[in-house]
């Protein structure tokens, strides 16, 4: 199989790796750079378990070839908290018991970012509707929606 | 399985290269990614063009042209797209939506493939390098495509004239039990002048509900002026069975869900 070289931003690193062609963005993540936040779960689009944030849109790493990624810049759950100090969303979902095996949690954590990035204040739908490409079989979903609305809330009471 | 891509400037190179034996277009991989994570030993290489025009998006005349790269979310947010708009967001989730491609939608099998059903029915024609072909003969033939598909062209409805229904048992985002666009033209007394309808999951692809379309002419959109459409729209059905839902069952509720988009 041929090496090709992808350089992209992870989490504020530069990052450079020779990978195999046709490699998924989930693998060279988990596998080469040592990145094991995005989660492999169904492969096939469906659960939003390995959901990361490409130059600030919602993808799914294990249906993007990682060399598609070349000079992108790529966001994923472990590059979310600052010094220790975990992104507000990790808190809420921590504060209001959204999490159980949390093998779901890096995907709806990214997916929820690109939500409050573009609408701070969302509504419950909107929520919903941001989530709607991933799947929990633990909680339920509300424990999830709420979090995302105390994030919300907590940023709206920060920015004010 | 990694497969080897290769990367091609223009949509001409790429068609060259997937003469080759064992190769897919990828797109925006929601399809062929997924095969070959599942084990397609079919796929053996992939092939792609950066070639800007595949992702570019004209409106000019009444008329639009979507790029095959374009997804479905641009599709949502572009400002001269608000008729296509629900169709559009009806495909999966956000993260979907990002990756998506007009062009890949065309080939999505049932019961995937719910944009396909709304240019169906907006009579588009699908553009490859050898030119223009109506939709209808290209779902037709798109088993044995392979062509590198470069865009999809359609004349923008009125929002009034245009109507999209999916329906999914998992609200908001799931896969269809069936989907159903119409485009109706009404006369000046109110009955039906044209009708096209098309049908998502009512066969392995999109497909035209003739005879409710004729049933439909002349008609007033009302339960009395419908009744013979819906009375006609299974016929030529052959609709899929899955998870979701039986071939019985989705041909049952066809009627009902036909019914409450004609007279919404």
């Amino acid at each position: 199989m041929a090496k090709v070289p992808v350089q992209f931003t992870l989490n504020g690193s530069e990052k450079a790796e020779f990978i195999d062609s046709g490699t998924t963005l989930l693998n060279a993540l988990r596998d080469k750079v040592g990145d094991t936040s995005p989660k492999g779960g169904c492969h096939q689009g469906t659960c939003g378990a390995c959901s990361v944030i490409i130059d600030g849109e919602l993808r799914l790493s294990c249906l993007t070839l990682a060399e598609t990624c070349n000079g992108t810049t790529i966001t994923t759950t472990s590059g979310l908290s600052e010094s220790g100090v975990l992104h507000p969303l990790q808190r809420a979902f921590l504060d209001t018991f959204a999490t159980q095996c949390g093998f779901c949690t890096p995907g709806m954590i990214m997916a929820a970012k690109v939500l409050l990035d573009h609408t701070p204040n969302p509504s419950r739908d909107e929520v919903v509707e941001a989530l709607s490409g991933n799947i929990c079989r633990c909680t339920g979903y509300e424990p999830i929606i709420q979090a995302v609305l105390t994030a919300a809330r907590a940023n709206s009471q920060n920015a004010a | 399985m990694a497969l080897a891509l290769q990367t091609f400037a223009t949509v001409k190179d790429a068609n060259t290269a997937l003469r080759a034996q064992g190769t897919r277009y990828l797109g925006g991989g929601t399809l062929v990614v997924r095969a070959a994570n599942e084990g397609d030993v079919s796929v053996s290489g992939l092939v792609r063009s950066t070639d800007p025009a595949l992702s570019a998006i004209a409106v000019a005349g009444g008329k639009v042209r979507i790029g095959a790269s374009v997804t479905m979310a641009a599709i949502a947010r572009h400002p001269d797209l608000g008729a296509l708009a629900k169709a559009a967001r009806s495909v999966g989730g956000p993260a979907i939506r990002n990756m998506a491609t007009v062009g890949g939608n065309l080939f999505a099998p049932a019961p995937y493939g719910d944009f396909t059903v709304a240019l169906l029915a907006l009579d588009a024609t699908v553009g490859t390098e050898d030119g223009e072909t109506p939709i209808g003969t290209f779902l037709a033939g798109r088993d044995g495509s392979r062509a590198i598909v470069t865009s999809v062209s359609c004349t923008l409805p009125k929002a009034d004239s245009f109507r999209f229904l999916k329906v999914s048992r998992v609200k908001p985002k799931g896969v269809s039990v069936l989907s159903i666009a119409a485009i109706l033209e009404q006369a000046a007394d109110g009955t039906v002048s044209s009708a096209r309808i098309a049908l998502g999951c009512m066969a392995d692809r999109p497909i035209r509900a003739k005879s409710a379309e004729k049933a439909l002419l002349g008609k007033s959109l009302d339960q009395n002026g419908i009744a013979a459409a819906l009375a006609a729209a299974t016929e030529g059905i052959a609709p899929i069975t899955d998870p979701i839902a039986s071939a019985w069952y989705r041909a049952e509720v066809l009627p009902v869900h036909l019914g409450r988009l004609l007279l919404t």
